[in-house]
Protein backbone atom coordinates (compact mmCIF):
# COMPACT_ATOMS: atom_id res chain seq x y z
CA UNK A 1 0.00 0.00 0.00
CA UNK A 2 1.37 3.38 -0.93
CA UNK A 3 2.34 5.86 1.74
CA UNK A 4 0.13 8.89 2.26
CA UNK A 5 2.29 11.77 3.43
CA UNK A 6 0.68 13.97 6.09
CA UNK A 7 2.41 17.25 6.86
CA UNK A 8 2.06 17.72 10.61
CA UNK A 9 0.68 21.07 11.74
CA UNK A 10 2.10 22.04 15.08
CA UNK A 11 2.81 25.11 17.11
CA UNK A 12 5.98 24.66 19.18
CA UNK A 13 5.53 20.89 19.37
CA UNK A 14 1.82 20.90 20.09
CA UNK A 15 0.06 18.92 17.36
CA UNK A 16 -3.00 20.65 15.92
CA UNK A 17 -6.27 18.80 15.74
CA UNK A 18 -6.37 19.03 11.95
CA UNK A 19 -3.33 16.74 11.79
CA UNK A 20 -5.27 14.03 13.63
CA UNK A 21 -8.05 14.50 11.09
CA UNK A 22 -5.56 14.14 8.23
CA UNK A 23 -4.10 10.97 9.76
CA UNK A 24 -7.61 9.53 10.10
CA UNK A 25 -8.27 10.31 6.45
CA UNK A 26 -4.85 8.98 5.37
CA UNK A 27 -5.63 5.60 6.97
CA UNK A 28 -8.53 5.22 4.56
CA UNK A 29 -6.35 6.06 1.56
CA UNK A 30 -3.15 4.12 2.24
CA UNK A 31 -0.39 3.93 4.81
CA UNK A 32 -0.21 7.15 6.84
CA UNK A 33 3.29 8.63 7.02
CA UNK A 34 3.51 11.79 9.12
CA UNK A 35 6.09 14.41 8.18
CA UNK A 36 7.40 16.36 11.15
CA UNK A 37 9.27 19.60 10.52
CA UNK A 38 11.16 21.48 13.23
CA UNK A 39 12.00 20.92 16.89
CA UNK A 40 9.69 19.30 19.45
CA UNK A 41 8.97 15.88 17.97
CA UNK A 42 9.65 13.98 21.20
CA UNK A 43 6.72 15.67 22.92
CA UNK A 44 4.37 14.95 20.03
CA UNK A 45 5.27 11.41 19.01
CA UNK A 46 2.68 9.73 21.23
CA UNK A 47 -0.10 11.76 19.66
CA UNK A 48 0.93 10.81 16.12
CA UNK A 49 1.17 7.15 17.14
CA UNK A 50 -2.25 7.28 18.82
CA UNK A 51 -3.84 8.43 15.56
CA UNK A 52 -2.28 5.71 13.47
CA UNK A 53 0.87 7.08 11.85
CA UNK A 54 2.61 3.98 10.46
CA UNK A 55 5.75 5.99 9.89
CA UNK A 56 7.09 9.38 10.86
CA UNK A 57 9.65 11.29 8.86
CA UNK A 58 11.38 13.58 11.33
CA UNK A 59 13.18 16.64 10.00
CA UNK A 60 14.19 18.22 13.29
CA UNK A 61 16.50 20.93 11.95
CA UNK A 62 15.34 24.24 13.36
CA UNK A 63 16.51 26.00 10.21
CA UNK A 64 13.56 24.46 8.34
CA UNK A 65 11.14 26.58 10.36
CA UNK A 66 13.17 29.78 10.08
CA UNK A 67 11.91 30.70 6.60
CA UNK A 68 8.46 31.17 5.12
CA UNK A 69 6.98 27.89 3.82
CA UNK A 70 9.62 27.05 1.18
CA UNK A 71 11.72 24.61 3.31
CA UNK A 72 8.64 22.49 4.05
CA UNK A 73 7.87 22.26 0.35
CA UNK A 74 11.52 21.37 -0.38
CA UNK A 75 11.42 18.56 2.18
CA UNK A 76 8.11 17.21 0.88
CA UNK A 77 9.38 17.34 -2.71
CA UNK A 78 12.34 15.22 -1.66
CA UNK A 79 10.05 12.71 0.07
CA UNK A 80 7.76 12.58 -2.96
CA UNK A 81 10.84 11.59 -4.95
CA UNK A 82 12.15 9.00 -2.52
CA UNK A 83 8.93 7.46 -1.16
CA UNK A 84 6.62 7.77 -4.18
CA UNK A 85 3.58 8.38 -1.98
CA UNK A 86 0.02 7.92 -3.23
CA UNK A 87 -0.83 11.46 -2.15
CA UNK A 88 0.31 14.32 0.07
CA UNK A 89 -2.17 15.73 2.58
CA UNK A 90 -1.82 19.17 4.14
CA UNK A 91 -4.26 21.27 6.13
CA UNK A 92 -6.22 23.83 4.13
CA UNK A 93 -4.92 26.71 6.20
CA UNK A 94 -3.16 29.73 4.71
CA UNK A 95 0.24 28.16 5.26
CA UNK A 96 -0.82 24.61 4.37
CA UNK A 97 -2.12 25.77 1.00
CA UNK A 98 1.08 27.69 0.34
CA UNK A 99 3.17 24.59 1.03
CA UNK A 100 0.87 22.75 -1.39
CA UNK A 101 1.34 25.45 -4.02
CA UNK A 102 5.13 25.35 -3.92
CA UNK A 103 5.18 21.55 -3.83
CA UNK A 104 2.91 21.47 -6.87
CA UNK A 105 5.33 23.62 -8.86
CA UNK A 106 8.33 21.56 -7.71
CA UNK A 107 6.73 18.24 -8.63
CA UNK A 108 4.51 19.29 -11.56
CA UNK A 109 1.49 18.01 -9.67
CA UNK A 110 -2.09 19.17 -9.38
CA UNK A 111 -3.48 20.53 -6.12
CA UNK A 112 -6.95 20.20 -4.69
CA UNK A 113 -7.67 22.87 -2.08
CA UNK A 114 -10.23 23.11 0.70
CA UNK A 115 -11.36 19.54 0.29
CA UNK A 116 -13.96 18.27 2.79
CA UNK A 117 -13.56 14.57 1.99
CA UNK A 118 -11.51 12.26 -0.21
CA UNK A 119 -12.87 9.13 -1.89
CA UNK A 120 -11.16 6.24 -3.62
CA UNK A 121 -8.91 7.26 -6.49
CA UNK A 122 -8.11 10.45 -4.56
CA UNK A 123 -11.27 12.17 -5.71
CA UNK A 124 -11.73 15.22 -3.51
CA UNK A 125 -15.06 16.65 -2.47
CA UNK A 126 -15.34 20.43 -2.42
CA UNK A 127 -18.03 22.69 -1.11
CA UNK A 128 -17.81 25.76 -3.34
CA UNK A 129 -19.46 29.14 -3.87
CA UNK A 130 -20.29 29.44 -0.22
CA UNK A 131 -21.63 25.91 0.02
CA UNK A 132 -24.06 26.27 -2.88
CA UNK A 133 -22.38 23.59 -4.99
CA UNK A 134 -20.73 20.28 -4.13
CA UNK A 135 -18.03 19.43 -6.68
CA UNK A 136 -15.75 16.43 -7.00
CA UNK A 137 -12.33 16.86 -8.53
CA UNK A 138 -9.17 14.86 -9.04
CA UNK A 139 -5.54 15.42 -9.84
CA UNK A 140 -4.59 14.30 -13.33
CA UNK A 141 -0.85 15.00 -13.27
CA UNK A 142 1.85 14.09 -10.80
CA UNK A 143 1.24 13.14 -7.17
CA UNK A 144 -2.12 14.32 -5.80
CA UNK A 145 -1.58 17.17 -3.33
CA UNK A 146 -4.68 17.65 -1.25
CA UNK A 147 -5.38 20.46 1.21
CA UNK A 148 -8.12 19.36 3.59
CA UNK A 149 -10.39 21.79 5.43
CA UNK A 150 -10.00 21.63 9.22
CA UNK A 151 -12.96 20.07 11.04
CA UNK A 152 -14.19 18.29 7.91
CA UNK A 153 -13.10 14.80 9.00
CA UNK A 154 -13.89 13.36 12.45
CA UNK A 155 -10.58 12.30 14.03
CA UNK A 156 -10.51 8.70 15.26
CA UNK A 157 -7.70 7.16 17.31
CA UNK A 158 -6.12 3.92 16.00
CA UNK A 159 -2.95 3.31 17.98
CA UNK A 160 0.12 2.31 16.00
CA UNK A 161 3.84 2.00 16.62
CA UNK A 162 5.33 4.22 13.94
CA UNK A 163 8.73 3.61 12.44
CA UNK A 164 10.82 6.77 12.72
CA UNK A 165 13.11 7.97 10.00
CA UNK A 166 15.33 11.00 10.46
CA UNK A 167 15.43 13.07 7.28
CA UNK A 168 17.12 16.28 6.20
CA UNK A 169 17.05 18.49 3.17
CA UNK A 170 19.55 20.95 1.77
CA UNK A 171 17.94 24.32 1.31
CA UNK A 172 18.61 26.43 -1.77
CA UNK A 173 19.14 30.19 -1.56
CA UNK A 174 15.61 30.66 -2.89
CA UNK A 175 14.24 28.50 -0.07
CA UNK A 176 15.93 30.87 2.38
CA UNK A 177 14.81 34.09 0.71
CA UNK A 178 12.08 35.05 3.22
CA UNK A 179 13.48 34.88 6.74
CA UNK A 180 11.25 34.81 9.80
CA UNK A 181 13.01 37.10 12.26
CA UNK A 182 10.36 37.19 14.96
CA UNK A 183 7.22 35.27 15.93
CA UNK A 184 4.67 37.39 17.70
CA UNK A 185 2.06 35.48 19.69
CA UNK A 186 -0.94 37.64 20.37
CA UNK A 187 -2.95 36.95 23.47
CA UNK A 188 -5.94 34.78 22.71
CA UNK A 189 -6.50 33.39 26.18
CA UNK A 190 -7.75 29.86 26.63
CA UNK A 191 -10.08 29.77 23.66
CA UNK A 192 -9.58 27.20 20.89
CA UNK A 193 -8.42 28.29 17.44
CA UNK A 194 -11.28 29.57 15.33
CA UNK A 195 -10.79 27.17 12.41
CA UNK A 196 -10.29 24.13 14.67
CA UNK A 197 -12.95 24.80 17.29
CA UNK A 198 -15.84 22.34 17.67
CA UNK A 199 -18.06 25.25 18.71
CA UNK A 200 -17.96 28.78 17.32
CA UNK A 201 -20.02 31.72 18.58
CA UNK A 202 -19.98 34.72 16.23
CA UNK A 203 -21.25 38.25 16.66
CA UNK A 204 -22.34 40.66 13.95
CA UNK A 205 -23.73 44.09 13.33
CA UNK A 206 -26.43 43.60 15.94
CA UNK A 207 -23.82 43.42 18.70
CA UNK A 208 -23.36 47.14 18.27
CA UNK A 209 -20.00 47.85 19.89
CA UNK A 210 -16.63 46.44 20.90
CA UNK A 211 -17.68 46.43 24.56
CA UNK A 212 -20.77 44.39 23.75
CA UNK A 213 -18.61 41.63 22.28
CA UNK A 214 -18.18 40.55 25.89
CA UNK A 215 -21.65 38.97 25.51
CA UNK A 216 -20.33 36.86 22.63
CA UNK A 217 -17.16 35.97 24.51
CA UNK A 218 -19.10 34.97 27.62
CA UNK A 219 -21.34 32.66 25.61
CA UNK A 220 -18.34 31.15 23.77
CA UNK A 221 -16.53 30.61 27.07
CA UNK A 222 -19.55 28.94 28.66
CA UNK A 223 -19.54 26.49 25.73
CA UNK A 224 -15.76 26.15 25.52
CA UNK A 225 -15.91 27.54 22.00
CA UNK A 226 -14.10 30.07 19.84
CA UNK A 227 -15.28 33.60 19.06
CA UNK A 228 -15.90 34.73 15.50
CA UNK A 229 -17.24 37.91 13.97
CA UNK A 230 -19.01 38.94 10.82
CA UNK A 231 -17.42 41.37 8.44
CA UNK A 232 -19.74 44.14 9.59
CA UNK A 233 -18.32 43.73 13.08
CA UNK A 234 -14.66 43.57 12.04
CA UNK A 235 -15.09 46.46 9.59
CA UNK A 236 -16.52 48.53 12.42
CA UNK A 237 -13.45 47.70 14.49
CA UNK A 238 -15.44 45.91 17.20
CA UNK A 239 -13.40 42.74 16.93
CA UNK A 240 -9.99 41.99 15.38
CA UNK A 241 -9.97 41.14 11.71
CA UNK A 242 -8.32 37.72 12.13
CA UNK A 243 -11.54 36.50 13.73
CA UNK A 244 -13.68 37.34 10.73
CA UNK A 245 -15.75 34.43 9.44
CA UNK A 246 -16.71 34.74 5.80
CA UNK A 247 -15.66 34.84 2.22
CA UNK A 248 -12.77 37.22 2.78
CA UNK A 249 -11.98 35.82 6.22
CA UNK A 250 -11.87 32.37 7.78
CA UNK A 251 -13.91 29.39 6.67
CA UNK A 252 -15.14 27.37 9.64
CA UNK A 253 -16.92 24.07 9.79
CA UNK A 254 -17.61 23.40 13.49
CA UNK A 255 -20.05 20.97 15.06
CA UNK A 256 -22.03 23.93 16.38
CA UNK A 257 -22.15 27.49 15.03
CA UNK A 258 -24.11 30.15 16.88
CA UNK A 259 -24.71 33.38 14.94
CA UNK A 260 -25.64 36.28 17.19
CA UNK A 261 -26.89 39.49 15.60
CA UNK A 262 -25.72 38.35 12.17
CA UNK A 263 -28.11 38.78 9.25
CA UNK A 264 -26.41 36.09 7.17
CA UNK A 265 -25.34 37.86 3.99
CA UNK A 266 -23.81 35.57 1.37
CA UNK A 267 -20.35 36.90 2.26
CA UNK A 268 -20.79 35.50 5.79
CA UNK A 269 -22.55 32.31 4.78
CA UNK A 270 -19.62 31.41 2.54
CA UNK A 271 -17.54 31.05 5.68
CA UNK A 272 -19.84 28.97 7.87
CA UNK A 273 -22.43 27.21 5.74
CA UNK A 274 -20.90 23.75 6.19
CA UNK A 275 -21.21 23.91 10.00
CA UNK A 276 -22.99 20.79 11.25
CA UNK A 277 -25.53 22.47 13.53
CA UNK A 278 -26.44 26.15 13.18
CA UNK A 279 -28.25 28.30 15.73
CA UNK A 280 -29.10 31.99 15.29
CA UNK A 281 -30.36 34.82 17.44
CA UNK A 282 -31.59 37.84 15.49
CA UNK A 283 -34.27 40.45 15.99
CA UNK A 284 -35.25 40.44 12.31
CA UNK A 285 -37.47 37.46 11.45
CA UNK A 286 -36.62 38.01 7.75
CA UNK A 287 -32.86 37.70 8.28
CA UNK A 288 -31.43 35.24 5.72
CA UNK A 289 -29.46 33.46 8.46
CA UNK A 290 -32.75 31.83 9.51
CA UNK A 291 -32.81 29.93 6.19
CA UNK A 292 -29.79 27.98 7.41
CA UNK A 293 -30.57 27.34 11.03
CA UNK A 294 -31.45 24.18 12.86
CA UNK A 295 -32.77 26.37 15.64
CA UNK A 296 -33.45 30.08 15.61
CA UNK A 297 -34.77 32.64 18.04
CA UNK A 298 -36.25 35.89 16.83
CA UNK A 299 -35.50 38.28 19.63
CA UNK A 300 -33.22 40.80 21.28
CA UNK A 301 -29.74 39.34 21.52
CA UNK A 302 -29.05 41.42 24.65
CA UNK A 303 -31.79 39.45 26.41
CA UNK A 304 -31.46 36.05 24.75
CA UNK A 305 -27.68 35.57 24.65
CA UNK A 306 -26.95 36.35 28.33
CA UNK A 307 -29.89 34.18 29.36
CA UNK A 308 -28.47 31.35 27.24
CA UNK A 309 -25.04 31.80 28.84
CA UNK A 310 -26.57 31.64 32.34
CA UNK A 311 -28.65 28.61 31.48
CA UNK A 312 -25.61 26.73 30.10
CA UNK A 313 -23.65 27.50 33.27
CA UNK A 314 -26.57 26.24 35.37
CA UNK A 315 -26.68 22.97 33.50
CA UNK A 316 -22.98 22.24 33.91
CA UNK B 1 10.33 50.84 -8.42
CA UNK B 2 8.61 48.58 -10.93
CA UNK B 3 5.49 47.35 -9.12
CA UNK B 4 3.18 44.85 -10.80
CA UNK B 5 -0.18 44.28 -9.18
CA UNK B 6 -2.17 41.20 -10.15
CA UNK B 7 -5.88 41.81 -10.61
CA UNK B 8 -8.49 39.15 -11.23
CA UNK B 9 -12.05 39.64 -12.32
CA UNK B 10 -14.42 37.36 -10.42
CA UNK B 11 -18.17 36.75 -10.44
CA UNK B 12 -19.98 39.03 -8.03
CA UNK B 13 -20.73 37.12 -4.85
CA UNK B 14 -24.20 38.68 -4.83
CA UNK B 15 -25.10 37.27 -8.24
CA UNK B 16 -25.77 33.60 -9.05
CA UNK B 17 -22.48 31.74 -9.39
CA UNK B 18 -22.66 28.60 -11.53
CA UNK B 19 -20.50 26.06 -13.24
CA UNK B 20 -21.17 25.21 -16.88
CA UNK B 21 -22.51 21.70 -17.36
CA UNK B 22 -20.46 20.99 -20.50
CA UNK B 23 -16.98 21.54 -19.07
CA UNK B 24 -17.46 22.30 -15.36
CA UNK B 25 -15.79 25.71 -15.68
CA UNK B 26 -17.13 28.92 -14.24
CA UNK B 27 -20.12 30.31 -16.09
CA UNK B 28 -18.84 33.85 -16.49
CA UNK B 29 -21.92 34.90 -18.44
CA UNK B 30 -24.25 34.00 -15.56
CA UNK B 31 -22.79 36.47 -13.13
CA UNK B 32 -21.69 40.09 -13.10
CA UNK B 33 -17.92 40.45 -13.16
CA UNK B 34 -16.29 42.54 -10.46
CA UNK B 35 -12.75 43.13 -9.32
CA UNK B 36 -11.70 40.51 -6.77
CA UNK B 37 -12.18 42.22 -3.45
CA UNK B 38 -8.82 41.29 -1.96
CA UNK B 39 -7.12 42.67 -5.07
CA UNK B 40 -8.37 46.14 -4.15
CA UNK B 41 -6.16 45.95 -1.07
CA UNK B 42 -3.28 44.85 -3.29
CA UNK B 43 -3.83 47.81 -5.64
CA UNK B 44 -4.01 50.21 -2.70
CA UNK B 45 -0.82 48.80 -1.18
CA UNK B 46 0.96 49.05 -4.54
CA UNK B 47 -0.13 52.68 -4.89
CA UNK B 48 1.04 53.53 -1.38
CA UNK B 49 4.43 51.95 -2.02
CA UNK B 50 4.73 53.94 -5.24
CA UNK B 51 3.71 57.14 -3.48
CA UNK B 52 6.36 56.57 -0.79
CA UNK B 53 9.19 55.25 -2.94
CA UNK B 54 8.47 56.37 -6.50
CA UNK B 55 8.14 54.17 -9.56
CA UNK B 56 5.31 52.82 -11.60
CA UNK B 57 2.36 50.53 -10.94
CA UNK B 58 1.38 48.10 -13.70
CA UNK B 59 -1.87 46.14 -13.52
CA UNK B 60 -1.58 42.58 -14.80
CA UNK B 61 -4.79 40.70 -15.52
CA UNK B 62 -5.33 37.30 -17.06
CA UNK B 63 -8.91 36.79 -18.14
CA UNK B 64 -11.51 37.21 -20.87
CA UNK B 65 -12.27 40.42 -22.76
CA UNK B 66 -14.75 41.67 -20.24
CA UNK B 67 -12.07 41.74 -17.54
CA UNK B 68 -11.27 45.15 -19.07
CA UNK B 69 -13.82 46.62 -16.63
CA UNK B 70 -11.69 45.54 -13.69
CA UNK B 71 -8.54 46.82 -15.35
CA UNK B 72 -10.14 50.23 -15.84
CA UNK B 73 -11.14 50.36 -12.22
CA UNK B 74 -7.58 49.61 -11.10
CA UNK B 75 -6.31 52.33 -13.43
CA UNK B 76 -8.93 54.73 -12.09
CA UNK B 77 -7.66 54.07 -8.57
CA UNK B 78 -4.27 55.30 -9.77
CA UNK B 79 -2.29 52.52 -11.45
CA UNK B 80 -0.22 53.80 -14.38
CA UNK B 81 -0.74 51.18 -17.04
CA UNK B 82 -1.99 47.67 -17.62
CA UNK B 83 -1.18 44.42 -19.34
CA UNK B 84 -4.13 42.20 -20.23
CA UNK B 85 -3.33 38.59 -21.01
CA UNK B 86 -6.32 37.33 -22.95
CA UNK B 87 -6.50 34.22 -25.08
CA UNK B 88 -9.11 31.49 -25.57
CA UNK B 89 -6.33 28.96 -25.08
CA UNK B 90 -6.10 30.03 -21.42
CA UNK B 91 -9.72 29.17 -20.60
CA UNK B 92 -10.06 26.57 -17.86
CA UNK B 93 -6.46 26.89 -16.66
CA UNK B 94 -5.92 25.78 -13.06
CA UNK B 95 -3.68 27.46 -10.49
CA UNK B 96 -0.54 25.65 -11.62
CA UNK B 97 -1.06 26.79 -15.21
CA UNK B 98 -2.11 30.29 -14.25
CA UNK B 99 1.09 30.73 -12.26
CA UNK B 100 3.08 29.60 -15.29
CA UNK B 101 1.29 32.02 -17.61
CA UNK B 102 1.76 34.94 -15.23
CA UNK B 103 5.42 34.06 -14.76
CA UNK B 104 5.86 34.33 -18.52
CA UNK B 105 4.24 37.77 -18.63
CA UNK B 106 6.32 38.94 -15.67
CA UNK B 107 9.37 37.91 -17.67
CA UNK B 108 8.31 40.56 -20.18
CA UNK B 109 7.30 43.34 -17.81
CA UNK B 110 10.08 42.78 -15.28
CA UNK B 111 9.34 43.63 -11.64
CA UNK B 112 10.80 44.70 -8.35
CA UNK B 113 7.63 43.83 -6.52
CA UNK B 114 4.61 41.71 -7.43
CA UNK B 115 1.59 42.45 -5.23
CA UNK B 116 -1.59 40.37 -5.16
CA UNK B 117 -4.57 39.58 -2.96
CA UNK B 118 -4.13 36.50 -0.78
CA UNK B 119 -6.93 34.66 -2.58
CA UNK B 120 -9.81 35.19 -5.01
CA UNK B 121 -13.40 35.08 -3.89
CA UNK B 122 -14.38 32.56 -6.58
CA UNK B 123 -11.86 29.70 -6.55
CA UNK B 124 -10.41 30.63 -3.14
CA UNK B 125 -7.37 28.42 -3.58
CA UNK B 126 -4.87 30.86 -2.07
CA UNK B 127 -2.14 29.19 -4.12
CA UNK B 128 -0.93 31.83 -6.54
CA UNK B 129 1.52 33.83 -4.41
CA UNK B 130 3.35 30.69 -3.28
CA UNK B 131 3.41 29.21 -6.77
CA UNK B 132 4.71 32.43 -8.30
CA UNK B 133 7.44 32.87 -5.68
CA UNK B 134 8.51 29.28 -6.27
CA UNK B 135 8.58 29.71 -10.04
CA UNK B 136 10.35 33.07 -9.93
CA UNK B 137 12.82 32.05 -7.22
CA UNK B 138 12.11 35.22 -5.23
CA UNK B 139 11.01 35.71 -1.59
CA UNK B 140 7.44 34.73 -0.76
CA UNK B 141 6.07 37.46 1.50
CA UNK B 142 2.53 36.22 1.71
CA UNK B 143 -0.49 36.86 3.94
CA UNK B 144 0.96 40.27 4.76
CA UNK B 145 -0.96 42.68 6.95
CA UNK B 146 1.87 45.23 6.97
CA UNK B 147 4.59 46.02 4.44
CA UNK B 148 7.66 48.21 4.99
CA UNK B 149 10.29 48.94 2.37
CA UNK B 150 13.66 50.51 2.98
CA UNK B 151 15.89 50.66 -0.10
CA UNK B 152 15.98 47.07 -1.32
CA UNK B 153 15.02 45.63 2.08
CA UNK B 154 11.44 44.63 2.64
CA UNK B 155 9.80 43.59 5.88
CA UNK B 156 6.28 42.27 6.25
CA UNK B 157 4.04 41.07 9.03
CA UNK B 158 2.76 37.68 7.98
CA UNK B 159 -0.64 36.97 9.54
CA UNK B 160 -0.79 33.65 11.41
CA UNK B 161 -3.31 31.91 13.66
CA UNK B 162 -1.33 32.89 16.73
CA UNK B 163 -0.58 36.47 15.73
CA UNK B 164 2.04 37.26 13.14
CA UNK B 165 5.54 36.47 11.94
CA UNK B 166 7.90 39.29 11.12
CA UNK B 167 9.56 38.37 7.83
CA UNK B 168 12.57 40.02 6.16
CA UNK B 169 13.75 39.75 2.59
CA UNK B 170 15.45 41.59 -0.24
CA UNK B 171 13.70 42.81 -3.40
CA UNK B 172 12.56 41.62 -5.88
CA UNK B 173 9.74 39.80 -4.10
CA UNK B 174 6.16 38.56 -4.28
CA UNK B 175 3.81 40.03 -1.67
CA UNK B 176 0.27 38.81 -1.04
CA UNK B 177 -1.93 40.95 1.17
CA UNK B 178 -4.83 40.16 3.46
CA UNK B 179 -7.95 42.19 4.00
CA UNK B 180 -7.58 45.21 6.24
CA UNK B 181 -3.94 45.86 5.45
CA UNK B 182 -5.21 49.26 4.33
CA UNK B 183 -8.36 51.08 3.31
CA UNK B 184 -8.65 50.95 -0.50
CA UNK B 185 -9.37 54.34 -2.04
CA UNK B 186 -12.37 55.02 -4.24
CA UNK B 187 -11.57 56.14 -7.76
CA UNK B 188 -12.05 59.91 -8.07
CA UNK B 189 -13.87 61.44 -11.02
CA UNK B 190 -10.51 62.72 -12.23
CA UNK B 191 -9.08 59.23 -11.83
CA UNK B 192 -11.89 57.68 -13.83
CA UNK B 193 -11.39 60.18 -16.66
CA UNK B 194 -7.61 59.73 -16.63
CA UNK B 195 -7.96 55.93 -16.69
CA UNK B 196 -9.53 56.10 -20.14
CA UNK B 197 -6.28 57.41 -21.57
CA UNK B 198 -3.90 55.09 -19.75
CA UNK B 199 -2.19 52.44 -21.86
CA UNK B 200 -3.53 48.88 -21.77
CA UNK B 201 -1.40 46.37 -23.63
CA UNK B 202 -3.27 43.29 -24.77
CA UNK B 203 -1.25 40.10 -25.10
CA UNK B 204 -2.11 36.68 -26.49
CA UNK B 205 -0.23 33.61 -25.38
CA UNK B 206 2.16 33.74 -28.33
CA UNK B 207 3.08 37.36 -27.50
CA UNK B 208 3.92 36.33 -23.94
CA UNK B 209 5.89 33.24 -24.93
CA UNK B 210 3.37 30.92 -23.32
CA UNK B 211 3.38 27.34 -24.52
CA UNK B 212 -0.16 26.40 -25.57
CA UNK B 213 0.48 22.85 -24.43
CA UNK B 214 0.89 24.03 -20.84
CA UNK B 215 -2.33 25.99 -20.40
CA UNK B 216 -6.06 25.52 -20.76
CA UNK B 217 -8.60 23.03 -19.53
CA UNK B 218 -7.33 20.10 -21.60
CA UNK B 219 -3.83 20.38 -20.14
CA UNK B 220 -4.78 21.13 -16.53
CA UNK B 221 -3.28 19.10 -13.68
CA UNK B 222 -6.69 18.89 -12.02
CA UNK B 223 -10.12 17.98 -13.39
CA UNK B 224 -13.64 18.34 -12.09
CA UNK B 225 -15.28 14.90 -12.01
CA UNK B 226 -18.82 16.06 -11.35
CA UNK B 227 -20.79 18.71 -9.49
CA UNK B 228 -24.30 19.29 -8.22
CA UNK B 229 -26.20 21.83 -6.21
CA UNK B 230 -25.79 21.18 -2.54
CA UNK B 231 -28.93 19.69 -0.99
CA UNK B 232 -30.79 22.43 0.90
CA UNK B 233 -30.50 22.30 4.67
CA UNK B 234 -33.62 20.91 6.24
CA UNK B 235 -35.81 23.64 7.65
CA UNK B 236 -35.10 24.29 11.28
CA UNK B 237 -37.33 25.43 14.09
CA UNK B 238 -37.66 29.17 14.54
CA UNK B 239 -39.35 30.62 17.60
CA UNK B 240 -40.03 34.17 18.74
CA UNK B 241 -38.55 35.12 22.07
CA UNK B 242 -41.14 35.41 24.80
CA UNK B 243 -38.71 35.99 27.61
CA UNK B 244 -37.36 32.44 27.56
CA UNK B 245 -35.50 32.38 24.21
CA UNK B 246 -32.14 31.70 25.86
CA UNK B 247 -33.54 28.82 27.87
CA UNK B 248 -35.13 27.35 24.75
CA UNK B 249 -31.81 27.43 22.90
CA UNK B 250 -30.15 25.77 25.90
CA UNK B 251 -32.79 23.02 25.73
CA UNK B 252 -32.12 22.58 22.03
CA UNK B 253 -28.36 22.41 22.66
CA UNK B 254 -28.93 19.88 25.44
CA UNK B 255 -31.01 17.74 23.08
CA UNK B 256 -28.01 17.73 20.71
CA UNK B 257 -25.63 16.95 23.59
CA UNK B 258 -23.72 20.23 23.28
CA UNK B 259 -24.42 21.05 26.91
Amino acid sequence: MAEILVLVDHVDGEVKKVTLELLTLARRLGEPAAVWVGPGYEGAKDKLAEYGAAKVYVAADEELTSYVVAPKAALLAQLVQSASPGAVLVSATGEGKEVAGRLAVKTGSGVLTDVVDVAEGFVGEHSIFGGAIIAHAKVTKGTPIIAVRPNAIAPEAAPAAPAEEQVSVTLSDADKAAKIVERVVQEKGERPDLTEAAIVVSGGRGVGSAENFKIIEDLADALGGAVGASRAATDAGWYPHQFQVGQTGKTVSPQLYIAVGISGAIQHRAGMQTSKTIVAINKDPEAPIFELVDYGVVGDLFQVAPQLTEEIKKRK
Amino acid sequence: MNIVVLVKQVPDTESPRKLKSEDSTLDRAAADGVINELDEYAIEEALRIKEAHGGEVTVLTMGPDKATDSIRKALAMGADKAVHLVDDALAGSDALQTSYAIQQVLGRTGFDLVVLGSESTDARTGLLAAMLAERLGVPQLSLANKVEINGTSITVQRQTDYGYDKVEATLPAVVSVVEKINEPRYPSFKGIMAAKKKPVETLGIADAGIDAGQVGLANAATAVVDFAEAPPRSKGEIVTDEGDGGIKIAEFLASKKFV
